[in-house]
């Protein structure tokens, strides 16, 4: 019994250690050391666990050993694989392995549940104890196969968004049948059934799979963040329900505030994209609507990369907007590589950061520090807009939606209401774009047609070094 | 198994209500920048299910249960390593630049 004891004592120090982190994380100086510190409450609570071996259920005694080397070789081959694609993946990549690890976790609340199931544990603890497993095991097994999907589309293993006719239904009968069968297991428990059938929880776990691919499938690549954070919060609410049904309070802990902060960072993330979070799940957001050509009067003026730069480095204030097209072309070194001649110069450079800028919120801040840009030079959209117009020359780097005045204009406009940079009130304004192309909604962008504005045409990453020698030749 | 300290009842619902509000006022106050590390850290934090997982295994009696609680085990520890070496990677590179370290660190 003294080692129920420790495993109690270390799951406190653990849950402390979590939230502390956590906070710790919440700001930019501190963020470091509250993984750190985090990762020791980890530590500290998969070693306690292994105290559970001293004192396993009468049914597993003999199988002790072979359930222990189970472990170590689980536990190996899940860190060192985790660890290895952790430190390999670029920082592009991020959303999707962030996507596959949280599937993952939910993925193993499912297996908890299957595992409390089968062995009779959660029905012999009364229906409410098996309620909260079945339904843990639902969300788990969604978050896990959405987040498979998820992970797969934002890798581009899977391009098309597809769907059933009358998806919605269908999803609806899905979800009704893994709430009846999951009824059904409860009713069982009740009846004084040891341990539910085994047909019957993997078919539940089949239409709850099932359920995650077909909530998932529609979803279009822009969403997808949105979906992932979404997931995240589905998972920690997974693991909150299994850790009732295992007693174990840092689970119920870690689990809850991961749900809550999650879905708060969904709505965040929502928000900031002007979508709705049930819109994002049961509509079909740029799939074919892009039906009306709009009227927008001027024309393209294209922009050598020396003109632009030449123009930045006479200016007194800069503001440079990057976008995903940045990051993919992986330029974000060069622009620094850039922004620092220019801040020799005595240019005041600033970075705008449109909260989805990337492809989560916050990944572009991610993207620039990455590339060694201090933090305290990137400023957050409520921050900066005011700044535009006294801004002597803005730029745009593979961002496009994000700048679009017509989401604070034109009211039939898909991105009607959602909140913009304002570049085009700055004196000039350089886009940097590959092509002619639409943006993620697929909507035409008037700034790209005003008066102030010139399009600097090519690959971010050349252009970047165009831009770095026109200004080296300046001396 | 005895369990001393039983979570049943109004104490779980306690529990469950602090916890939701304690999650929701850590994320409340983060500035933008962070979101992604931040989604990244919690994603880590609830890798913490390996601990139940691990108990499914060591308590597993028969050769389902062994598999489904070591595929448990397999995919719980590979969200908590995971989620730590990607939040890890991404925290690092989060630097002021010189001049304004000393008035950040006042902040804090």
């Amino acid at each position: 019994m003294f080692s129920a004891f420790l495993i109690d004592a270390a799951y406190f120090i653990a849950a402390f250690l979590f939230l502390y982190g956590l906070k710790r994380m919440a700001s930019p100086v501190t963020a470091r050391s509250g993984i750190v510190i985090a990762g020791g409450g980890m530590v500290l609570a998969v070693a306690a666990a292994f105290l559970y071996g001293f004192d396993v259920s009468p049914r597993a005694q003999p199988h002790l050993g072979t359930n222990l080397l189970l472990l170590v070789i689980a536990l190996g081959i899940g860190v060192s694989w985790a660890w290895y694609s952790g430190k390999r993946v670029a920082m592009t990549d991020m959303p999707q392995m962030v996507a596959l690890y949280n599937g993952m976790g939910g993925g193993a609340a499912a297996a908890i549940a299957a595992s409390e199931l089968f062995s009779g544990n959660a029905l012999a603890h009364g229906p409410v104890v098996t309620l909260l497993a079945v339904l843990g095991g639902l969300i788990g097994a969604v978050a896990l196969s959405g987040s498979l999907i998820a992970w797969a589309k934002l890798d581009g293993r899977m391009n098309k968004t597809w769907r059933l006719p009358n998806q919605q239904y269908v999803n609806l009968g899905l979800f009704c049948g893994a709430l009846a069968i999951g009824a059904a297991v409860v009713v069982m428990g009740l009846m004084d059934v040891a341990q539910a059938p085994v047909i019957v929880v993997a078919l539940f776990f089949i239409i709850a799979l099932a359920l995650g691919v077909l909530l998932t499938t529609p979803i279009g690549g822009a969403d997808m963040p949105v979906v992932i954070s979404l997931y995240n919060a589905f998972t920690g609410l997974a693991v909150a329900f299994e850790g009732f049904v295992l007693q174990n309070p840092a689970m119920i802990i870690a689990g809850t505030v991961v749900g809550s902060a999650g879905t708060l960072l969904t709505l965040m993330m929502a928000k900031a994209m002007n979508r709705q979070v049930s819109n994002v799940i049961f509509s079909d957001f740029g799939s074919d609507d892009g039906g009306e050509e709009s009227d927008i009067e001027g024309s393209m003026k294209a922009a050598d990369a020396s003109d632009a730069a030449i123009a930045m480095f006479y200016a007194s204030k800069v503001i440079i907007v990057p976008g995903y097209g940045l990051a993919v072309a992986q330029a974000q070194h060069k622009l620094y590589e850039f922004v620092k001649l220019l801040q020799k110069q005595g240019v005041e450079v600033s970075f705008a950061i449109h909260p989805v800028a990337g492809r989560m919120p916050g990944h572009m801040n991610v993207l620039l520090a990455e590339a060694g840009v201090p933090y305290d030079i990137i400023y957050d959209l409520e921050d900066i807009n005011e700044d535009f117009p006294q801004a002597d020359v803005a730029v745009v780097l593979g961002a496009n939606d994000v700048v679009n005045p017509a989401a604070r204009t034109r009211k039939s406009s898909p991105i009607y209401g959602m909140p913009i940079l304002n570049v085009d009130q700055a004196r000039q304004a350089y886009v940097v774009k590959r092509g002619q192309g639409k943006g993620y909604s697929g909507v035409e962008n008037e700034l790209f047609y005003a008066e102030n504005t010139s399009m600097v045409y090519g690959d971010a990453q050349k252009v970047m070094m165009q831009m770095i020698e026109a200004v080296k030749s300046l001396g | 198994m005895e369990i001393t300290t039983t979570i049943t009842g109004f104490v779980a619902l306690y529990i469950f209500l602090l916890a939701a509000f304690a999650g929701y006022e850590i994320i409340g106050r983060v500035p933008a920048i962070l979101h992604t590390p931040l989604m990244s850290g919690s994603n880590f934090v609830h890798g913490i299910v390996v601990v139940g997982a691990m108990w499914a295994l060591l308590n597993a009696g028969t050769t389902l249960e062994q598999v489904i609680g070591f595929v448990g085990v397999l995919l719980g520890a590979g969200n908590a390593a995971g989620g730590y070496v990607v939040t890890e990677r991404m925290l690092e590179m989060f630097k002021p630049s010189s001049k304004a370290a000393s008035s950040a660190d006042d902040k804090e």
